[in-house]
């Protein structure tokens, strides 16, 4: 996206995706976004259009948001095509409005996916993400006195891998991103970062398979590895985490 | 073997019948297209070539079967995925763009998937059903050759296998869990030379037979 040249604020037309509910339908409408300061982030430049929505007592537009640190995972709409906006590794929250220029339209959707209902306009309802993620079930630990630091030796790599995976914050935007719907990034991620530690290990088969399991009953779709993924990933998962997802789940269902 | 059905019937598990299919046909191309080199050794190598190929008679039927019985795991795994895949979206995006990771190869899997079937049915009502009681193998190449709409069919259908194979080949490493940073490179410039050396190795011959014969 080309850059705003050095003015200060800029004027947009919005074409945001409207539905009051989640069995209706939805639409497009147009907002105009005039005097945005480019120093603003998208979630604030959203904020401006519905100050003037509710003052002029109409409907503002509903989405999700929390930290606006890029570290929760609540935010995100796809931004002229692209989940999270056209900046690589950011969240919706993080993204600037100087990547935007004057004049710009911008068309916002929620994500879409089967598996993800829509709540209201971009709010959609990530639980099914939970739902993988309780099917995963817990980790055994000895949950006595305070241990030792390192009485668990793990291996230097294998603990920087474990924390790429673990910096998921579950945004949904990889599967807004595949063209396939498919959420094998996410769960990719989530088994990688146990899959990785020595404290995974004991239950590692079931919770593969049982994720899998939960991942495909929620309507997800079939990976093609388009990496599309990886490359809207506001923390920049790479899909090596779902070839060991693949690893994890050949080992448990054969081996 | 339940648990056998219940991996097949996940996400994943039809992926991995995908994948070891698809890699069995990129050996059977390899070895197709190592036979049909003999081409260019002129008519007796060819024609002894592929009776050679016939002599080995109950080892070859296997061999048809296995190929027929992946086709069919090929394509029916893929129909249920990519059934799967248009009901995982029910409502499209207004405006959608790639962020970068799609290629043609994988935005078009299963529509070069298709018309390589179309034309492997085609292929071989061409070279294999046909009556070669008073013919060579050769003879019915030449024949076919003659024609420039076979030619032009036979090197559009390799393009388009090139393509599916493109994106295939190193998709399947994926999904059978081979990626590396250390040697996932390689596997993905050894998925480009492949399909290079089919499409061409295979496109060529045509042209081959069309203009140098
Ligand atoms: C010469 C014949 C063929 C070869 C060498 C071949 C090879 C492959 C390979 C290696 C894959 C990758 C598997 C993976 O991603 O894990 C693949 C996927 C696929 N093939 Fe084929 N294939 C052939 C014929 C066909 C035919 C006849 C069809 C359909 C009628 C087909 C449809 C598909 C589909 C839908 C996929 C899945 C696409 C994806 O996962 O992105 N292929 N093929
Ligand atoms: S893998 Fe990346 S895109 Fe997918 S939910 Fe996690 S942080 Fe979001
Ligand atoms: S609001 Fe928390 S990540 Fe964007």
């Amino acid at each position: 996206m080309t850059r705003s040249n050095g003015k200060k604020n800029i004027n947009l037309t919005l074409k945001v995706w409207r539905q009051v509910g989640s069995d209706v339908k939805g639409r497009l409408e147009t907002y105009q976004a005039n005097n945005i300061s480019t120093d603003m982030s998208f979630l604030e430049m959203l904020d401006v259009v519905n100050e003037e929505l509710i003052i002029n007592h109409r409907d503002p537009i509903a989405f999700d948001h929390d930290c606006r640190e890029g570290i929760c995972g609540m935010c995100g709409a796809v931004v002229n095509g692209r989940a999270h906006g056209p900046e690589k590794g950011t969240t919706l929250c993080q993204l600037h409005m100087r990547h935007f220029s004057d004049r710009d339209t911008v068309i916002i959707e929620p994500w879409r996916s089967r598996a993800f209902k829509i709540i209201k306009d971009l709010v959609v309802d990530r639980s099914a993400l939970d739902a993988i993620i309780q099917a995963g079930g817990y980790i055994s630990v000895s949950a006595g006195g305070t241990p030792d630091a390192n009485v668990i030796p793990v291996p230097q790599e294998a603990a920087e891998k474990a924390m790429d995976a673990a910096a998921c914050i579950g945004c949904g935007a990889c599967i807004a991103a595949c063209p396939n719907a498919s959420a094998m990034l996410f769960v990719g991620a989530k088994v990688s970062h146990l899959a990785l530690l020595p404290q995974g290990a004991p239950e590692a088969a079931r919770r593969v398979l049982k994720m899998v399991q939960k991942m495909d009953d929620c309507g997800f779709g079939n990976c093609t590895n388009e990496r599309e993924c990886e490359a809207v990933c506001p923390k920049e998962i790479s899909i090596t985490n779902i070839a060991r997802l693949n690893r994890e789940y050949i080992k448990a269902g054969f081996l | 073997m339940n648990w056998l059905l219940d991996i097949i019937e996940s996400s994943i598990g039809k992926k991995l019948l995908m994948a070891l299919t698809g890699l069995g046909f990129c050996v059977f191309l390899f070895g197709h297209l190592a036979g049909n080199l003999t081409i260019y050794g002129g008519k007796d190598a060819f024609n002894s070539y592929a009776e050679h190929l016939h002599s080995l008679g109950p080892i070859l039927t296997v061999a048809e079967i296995g190929l027929l019985i992946f086709a069919m795991v090929h394509i029916l795994s893929g129909i249920f995925l990519f059934w799967g895949n248009l009901k995982a979206r029910p409502q499209r995006y207004v405006m959608k763009k790639s962020a970068g990771g799609r290629t043609i190869g994988s935005r078009t899997m299963p529509y070069t998937g298709f018309l390589v079937l179309l034309f492997v049915i085609f292929h071989l009502m061409n070279f294999h059903f046909v009556d070669k009681t008073n013919t060579t193998i050769f003879q019915i190449v030449q024949n076919a050759f003659s024609d420039p709409i076979y030619v032009g069919i036979y090197i559009a259908a390799m393009l388009v296998v090139g393509i599916h194979v493109s994106h295939g080949f190193w998709s399947a490493f994926q999904t059978l869990g081979a990626n590396h940073p250390k040697y996932m490179p390689l596997i993905k410039g050894l998925s480009i030379c492949f399909s290079l050396i089919v499409g061409m190795g295979f496109g060529f011959l045509p042209i081959y037979f069309l203009f140098m014969l």
